[in-house]
């Protein structure tokens, strides 16, 4: 008889979801689905807000990158007083978001993913977190800690508080870098750059070990999105919006990111408080297209700095001859980004405008409507603001990152299903291997239903009859 | 032999994130605080399944902390469940505490909420207006969702609550001095807040500018001014919920130079927090006709986002309409 598996909830991701897997008669998966059960609804709740208060109001869409939605709330607040931001206040938004990127990354890698990859499916549950990893790997798992610290630390020292600061505003930020700032950053640079390797060096030997993982976790043909230079550069916080597709080509290029209502739309699916945005011109659900690190490699040529771009080039092989498709190497792009992050904030704590109090455009309502965007950990985070004439919020649309990565997610949880689910029985490492290829796109569920709430995960066997077989639940 | 450790669980309901971040952001510290406790539920670092919390004894966890506000059926459940399983359960952060930023959602109706995301954004294609169901039929399975309830509530406003740990989120010294407390059994009265019950005013570095009798002409919007960095907001015209709101965060915001925002909630002595803070300002704005005072006030275009942008939930207000928790179709379509 057939059945349905429930993984519930997925645990180790920032938020509350389960996952569906329904099986044939002949025990073989036929389909799964991840759903989201969370909806918080800060879009309607926005309205009536000032648009100056935005950024402190939807930082608490996720404590997780708090910074990404100050940072592209405070790019909407630009937007609507239509001015160009103190090129100080610009670099020192942009350190922010790199100490995001390095915070939030290393957390992902070390705290959530490496104890799966590096203590193996089998060690039990109870021991494969980062208290596990602590204990069989207490320096490894120091260093990963301290790297996060970092991360931290930029933006602590930038905005007084390492959750939730309140700096940047529309028109610029509140405060410079200060100079006993600056050197307190500067003193954790050797530290970070020694743990980049180490996590370079065990993701290598990862990849020798899980060639079967990089096959099967969510290894498809999809478009994928990000910011890039003019030039083809990586971006995090300008530039415009590139698409490339699976075989690597570029099928749209220099997007002006403020209309992307204009190429990106959202499908509603019953069983998830989760939308699934796609790119429009392809239709729903053919114009699926995944964000974040993996997505921002695949659109980027080069990263700007020396030794992430000699790490992207071996990382580019990986995909050859088209782009990297396997998200079990969003992991890996990861590692690169941190690296790229490291090295930039190295070269910017060498630009006398951090610490330049000229950052401040000040400016009324000159525009009705304003969007901001930049490149949060996950992917792409998007901002859009209606206001009137008195700076009071009449209509807000954010599409996050994790959002956009909602249809490969869920075609991830069914190509691993398919691979390991096998008639009733379920073993624990198994599971672990479904939720792990949701753990690869490092889900901030709690950001995603900002709309209405968090996730979880629960994972359950479904036979053709509807009936569940077996449900294995996390909180 | 040693006495066993003390079980401590951490579970997350409507919340950001943030509160779990706080507990991570112990870093290196977090590892002094294993050593003492045996850790039995925390999704977002461990993996531990429902089933494995139903089947402990009632009250066999020592403590939880739970973060959050209460938007779901689902949500509920888990409170109730916790609440059964712990011998303490602590509200932790602005969600769980008073609803949070998430409560400001109780000024529309869950309808409208739902009607915008899933209809009216402006990058929806929904010709079918389908929304998420909490029975749903696929292929002949069932796909259930949690309900949403109409309204955000705290976590007291379900289950019995033993202590609050204040704060959006909670400063990581605040956390420290709660979970010993708790490991040292030295805890106050229950319901106490555990945080210092004194004005923010009283620890704040701008105190001494604090001015005896202020006189508004106006009021500034944050973003409008460059602030001095050492003089007291209200002296400067800016709303500041310092005067309203309880201590203990070490004035992260008026040391950054930005003005309280409240997120640590009112001292015991204060029923409700932006009743307090509003009558100080009104009784001290200069002007005395009435349609002078309206263009002071226009210098606060949102009270509610900025008197009760934390505590909407537990305020005097609570929400927009008086709607049940819970209704029969909600909007799920």
């Amino acid at each position: 008889m057939p059945k349905r598996i429930i993984i519930d909830p997925v645990t180790r991701i920032e938020g509350h979801a389960k996952i569906s897997i329904f099986l044939d008669d002949e025990g073989n998966v036929s389909d799964a689905e991840f759903h989201v059960v969370e909806f918080r609804g800060f879009e309607k709740f926005c309205e009536d807000r000032p648009y100056a208060e935005m950024p402190g109001i939807t930082a608490r869409i996720c404590g997780i990158c708090p910074v990404s939605h100050l940072l592209a709330s405070a790019k909407a607040g630009d937007a609507i007083m239509a001015v160009n931001i103190p090129p100080a206040a610009d670099k020192l938004r942009r350190l922010m978001n790199l100490g995001q990127i390095i915070q939030s990354h290393a957390l992902s890698f070390f705290h959530l993913s490496a104890p799966d990859f590096l203590m193996g499916w089998n060690t039990p549950p109870a021991k494969r977190n980062v208290f596990g990893l602590i204990a069989s790997n207490a320096d490894l798992a120091r260093a990963g800690i301290r790297l996060r610290q970092f991360g931290q630390e930029i933006i602590e020292t930038l905005g007084g508080k390492k959750i939730h600061p309140s700096w940047a505003v529309p028109g610029g930020v509140r405060s410079p870098l200060t100079e006993a700032g600056r050197e307190k950053l500067r003193a954790w640079l050797p530290e970070a750059y020694a743990t980049s390797k180490i996590a370079f060096d065990l993701f290598k030997k990862t990849l020798d070990t899980h060639k079967k993982e990089v096959q099967i976790f969510g290894n498809f043909p999809s478009l994928f999105m990000g910011l890039v230079e003019p030039d083809g550069t990586w971006e995090h916080h300008g530039g415009k919006l590139r698409f490339v597709d699976s075989s690597g080509s570029t099928i749209a290029d220099q997007l002006d990111p403020q209309k992307y209502y204009e190429y990106i739309g959202e499908a509603v699916q019953p069983s998830s408080y989760l939308k699934s945005p796609y790119y429009t011109p392809l239709g729903f659900p053919d114009g699926m297209y995944r964000v974040g690190p993996l997505a921002r490699l695949n659109v980027a040529e080069q990263m700007g700095t020396p030794k992430a771009d000699a790490e992207l080039k071996k990382f580019k092989k990986l995909g050859l001859p088209g782009a990297v498709t396997s998200s079990f190497l969003y992991h890996h792009a990861r590692l690169i980004e941190i690296l790229a992050s490291i090295e930039r904030v190295e070269i910017s704590l060498d630009d006398p405008d951090l610490l330049s109090n000229d950052l401040r455009a000040d400016a009324g309502i000159n525009s009705l409507r304003g969007v901001g965007v930049s490149e949060a950990p996950r992917g792409t985070l998007f901002h859009d603001y209606t206001v009137d004439r008195d700076g009071l919020l009449r209509k807000v649309n954010l599409i996050v990152a994790t959002g956009q990565n909602n249809l490969a997610m869920n075609r991830t949880v069914a190509q691993i299903a398919r691979h390991y689910v096998r008639g009733n029985d379920i073993p624990e490492p198994m599971l672990n291997r479904i939720e792990h290829g949701i753990r690869c796109y490092d889900p901030c569920l709690s950001c995603s239903t900002h709309a209405v709430g968090q996730m979880a995960l629960v994972v359950r066997l479904i036979a053709p009859d509807g009936a569940i077989v077996r449900q294995i639940s996390r909180i | 032999m040693s006495s066993p450790k003390p079980k401590i669980a951490f579970y997350w309901c409507a919340s950001c994130g943030g509160c779990e971040e706080t507990v991570v952001d112990l870093a290196e510290d977090i590892l002094g605080v294993i050593e003492k406790v045996d850790i039995v539920l925390w999704p977002v670092a461990m993996d531990f399944k429902y089933k494995n919390v139903e089947a402990m004894p009632d009250k066999s966890i020592t403590a939880t902390l739970l973060n959050g506000a209460i938007r779901s059926s689902e949500q509920e459940e888990m409170a109730r469940l916790l609440r059964r399983k712990s011998q303490f359960l602590i509200a932790y952060g602005s969600c769980a505490v008073s609803g949070g930023i998430p409560s400001l959602a109780n000024q529309f109706t869950r309808e409208q909420i739902l009607k915008f995301n899933y209809e009216d954004a402006p990058t929806v294609v929904n010709e079918a207006k389908t929304r998420p169901r909490l029975e749903y039929q696929n292929n002949g399975h069932t796909l259930t969702l949690p309900e949403l309830r109409n309204v955000v509530r705290a976590l007291d406003q379900v289950v019995d609550v033993d202590y609050y740990v204040p704060g959006c989120p909670p400063t990581p010294n605040i956390t420290k001095t709660a979970i010993t407390a708790l490991l040292e059994g030295k805890l106050p009265p229950k319901g106490s807040v555990l945080a210092p019950n004194i004005a923010l005013c009283d620890e704040c570095p701008r105190k001494r500018t604090r001015p005896t009798s202020a006189s508004f002409m106006d009021f500034k919007r944050p973003h409008q001014l460059l602030a001095d960095p050492e003089l007291c907001f209200l002296a400067q015209s800016v709303v500041c919920m310092g005067p309203a709101t309880r201590s203990g965060c070490g004035s992260q915001c008026p040391a950054g130079n930005m003005p309280c925002t409240g997120c640590f909630g009112p001292t015991s002595r204060v029923r409700d927090q932006g009743v307090k803070l509003m009558s100080s300002l009104c009784a001290n704005i200069a002007a005395k006709e009435e349609d002078e005072i309206g263009k002071v006030l226009e210098g606060i275009p949102d009270p509610i986002g900025t008197f009760y942008r934390y505590g909407l939930a537990k305020s005097l207000l609570r929400r927009k309409m008086n709607l049940p928790f819970s209704g029969e179709r909600n909007g799920h379509g």
